[in-house]
């Protein structure tokens, strides 16, 4: 008889307690026993992944991205079974104020990029990247809020943009759904010092996924299958689709982390940590 | 096609294209907003559109994801339901209220647990009828009978005080367990609570005009007043307090108005006596209803006061102080003759309130022989 399936998910917020815990009545309801563990990183998620202690792994993509490569060092092999509507084809944004020099990307050679938390793919690792994939460096200024969580927490990128509008950095790297929902706090405006003006903005990539490692527990079929069977019009899910930012479910897939994997190549980010990870 | 112009998803767009989409599932949009390359897929993004570049701009595709799915109608906004569901909570009567709000901890659901349909026209009436104390009552009028008359007169105050607080407290209570559908009730017991909030400012401050201390509280009050805290039924405790309770207090009110020698007391007795008289009005237009739709009704409230009068069995009763109070109030002084009237007037009062409370009863469809029986045990405490 098999344990419960697992799921492991990084706890960046006080929302994810009751999402999961939603989440676990969903799936015990429909007779799939479910349990599940939060870390307080994602680096801890991946090495109790790897040694089998969790079934399925709530992902962010660089966690998705440790995973895969720790996985086959191992021989074996990992997949993306579903992820959110909002985690394709997601952009980052380099920002600067809208009265700034800087008017094309090649201006913010040598400048003082303000950028989220070391390990946040989408406001550091893949905007850094994608400039220099342009040949533009600059000086980076680092915003780390819960290293560990992967970006995951807003407060980086808010420090960034803080930054920016306060004059110590030139440019702020952010998602591009934040610009608006900074412009919704008043953080930023449309006119005058604390208007912004998008300078660059990164090819297409995706975010999280739920990933399984070689053989997955038998109840993985039905957990994917309920998943996405999950319905908006559910008033008993749409609260917790609210919470996860979410409509729908939709399959898993990799073809959305190649930016990222390559960011990870660049400056080598993860060469320690695969090192010295199981195996 | 819908053209944004030069307004951005930060300056309020969005408003344009969800305006578009509610009446077509496909919308072609363009702008030169600067952001506008950067916001409007995050934005499509976050709902659930699809959206693709075009040559001009954009077409975006509505998405399925739609909160209004399985809403429902919390009622008209005129007529309340014969049972409010909880999941409607707060909701505003009439509105569409989205699944999957949090069900409210409320005890009264049923129309007919509360409902009057005279609720409406009192709480107008009572909005229309409120008074300000600093300028209603005539403070400096003089006051110029004898000392003892000013002593009973703070003894009733403190009485009054007493038994307001329970008039206040007592609803207050049911209020905070109704379902707020039924609007008109709510409204009335809100205003309920207002006006007994300024008798007990009224009659504080009739009380400290000449003196400094209050009058005696009376453990056998006190009881009488508790055991309308212990009645869990809407229908049971309003017809204790407002039916039999109110109801004697307002001719109580009256027999100050009428005997009082100074201005000041006349007043505050004569404008709490008006608001009285709408609380009154209602627990009988909610009793009547109620007894009509259950008949058994007045068989539980015979009970009611049957319990009540045992449970007070042991107490002293009829407060003295009072008693006494009202007969030198009614006097005016210590002349024999003068206490004579006094006392025969008190007596009077009493027959008043017991002819009063049968009357009420009678309208709730007690027979008049069973009536007066009732009305005989009513506490004698007057609330």
């Amino acid at each position: 008889m098999p344990r419960d399936l697992l799921l492991g998910a990084v706890a960046y917020d006080a929302k994810v307690v009751p999402i999961w815990e939603g989440f676990r009545v969903f799936f015990t309801a429909r007779g799939l026993p479910f349990d599940f563990v939060l870390y307080s990183n994602y680096e801890r998620q991946v090495e109790a992944h790897l040694n089998g202690e969790i079934d399925v792994a709530w992902n962010s993509p660089l966690a998705w991205i440790e995973a895969d490569r720790a996985a086959t060092k191992q021989l074996r092999t990992a997949s993306a079974i579903a992820m959110r509507d909002t985690d394709r084809d997601l952009t980052s944004v380099v920002v600067v104020r809208a009265d700034s020099a800087v008017k094309t990307v090649d201006d913010l050679e040598g400048k003082r990029l303000g950028v989220g938390a070391a390990d946040s793919p989408q406001a550091t690792l893949i905007p850094l990247s994608s400039l220099a994939g342009l040949g533009v460096e600059g000086t980076v200024v680092r915003h780390d809020v819960l290293n560990g969580k992967h970006g995951d927490h807003i407060g980086g990128e808010r420090d960034a943009v803080k930054a920016l509008l306060a004059g110590t950095v030139d440019a702020a790297c952010i998602i591009d759904g934040n610009r608006l929902a900074f412009a919704r706090e008043g953080l930023i405006g449309t006119a005058g010092p604390t208007a912004v003006r998008v300078v660059h903005q990164t090819a297409p990539y995706d975010h999280c996924n739920f990933t399984v490692l070689g053989d997955p527990h038998p109840g993985t079929a039905k957990f994917t299958e309920l998943l996405l069977g999950m319905s908006y019009d559910d008033p008993s899910l749409r609260p917790l689709l609210d919470l996860e930012g979410l409509k729908k479910w939709l399959p898993g897939r990799v073809s959305g982390y190649a930016a990222l994997g390559q960011a990870v190549d660049r400056y080598g980010y993860l060469d320690e940590w695969l090192a010295q990870s199981t195996g | 096609m819908i053209d944004l112009g030069d307004l951005g998803l930060d300056e309020g767009a969005h408003l344009l294209i969800a305006r578009g989409l509610s009446t077509a599932s496909i919308v072609d949009v363009q702008g030169t907003s600067a952001n506008l390359a950067c916001d409007l897929p995050a934005w499509c993004r976050a709902r659930g559109h699809a959206i693709e570049p075009t040559a001009a701009g954009w077409t975006i595709v509505r998405g399925d994801a739609d909160r209004i799915i399985g809403a429902e109608r919390a009622g008209t906004i005129d007529q309340p339901v014969d049972h409010a569901p909880r999941s409607w909570g707060l909701a505003a009567r009439g509105a569409l209220v989205e699944a999957g709000a949090p069900a409210l901890d409320l005890a009264i659901v049923d129309r007919s647990a509360i409902w009057a349909d005279e609720a409406a026209r009192l709480y107008a009436q009572a909005a229309a009828a409120q008074w300000d104390p600093a300028t209603a009552i005539p403070w400096d009028a003089p006051v110029d009978h004898p000392d003892e008359v000013e002593d009973a007169i703070v003894q009733i105050m403190t009485y009054l005080i007493e038994n307001e607080t329970a008039a206040l407290l007592v609803p207050v209570r049911f209020l905070g367990r109704l379902h707020p559908h039924f609007r008109e009730v709510m409204q009335l017991l809100a205003i309920q609570a207002a006006d007994e909030a300024r008798h007990i400012e009224i009659f504080t401050r009739r009380a400290q005009l000449r003196r400094t201390l209050l009058g005696l509280s009376t453990a056998g009050g006190q009881a009488s007043l508790a055991t309308l805290f212990d009645e869990p039924e809407w229908a049971i405790a309003s017809f204790l307090l407002s039916v039999l309770g109110e109801g004697s207090f307002l001719s109580l009110l009256w027999f100050i108005r009428d005997h009082a020698s100074d201005r000041c007391t006349q007043e505050v007795a004569r404008l709490a006596a008006q608001d009285e008289a709408r609380h009154v009005a209602f627990g009988l237009a909610h009793l009547q209803r109620h007894v009509a739709e259950d008949p058994s009704l007045r068989d539980r409230l015979a009970a009611a006061i049957e319990r009540r009068h045992a449970a007070l069995a042991s107490t002293a009763g009829l407060n003295a102080e009072v008693f006494d109070a009202l007969i030198l109030l009614a006097a005016g002084s210590w002349d024999p003759a003068a206490l004579r009237r006094g006392h025969a007037a008190v007596v009077a009062l009493h027959q008043a309130m017991a002819e009063g409370r049968k009357n009420r009863l009678v309208r709730l469809g007690f027979d008049p022989a069973g009536a007066e029986a009732l009305s005989a045990l009513h506490t004698r405490n007057f609330m």
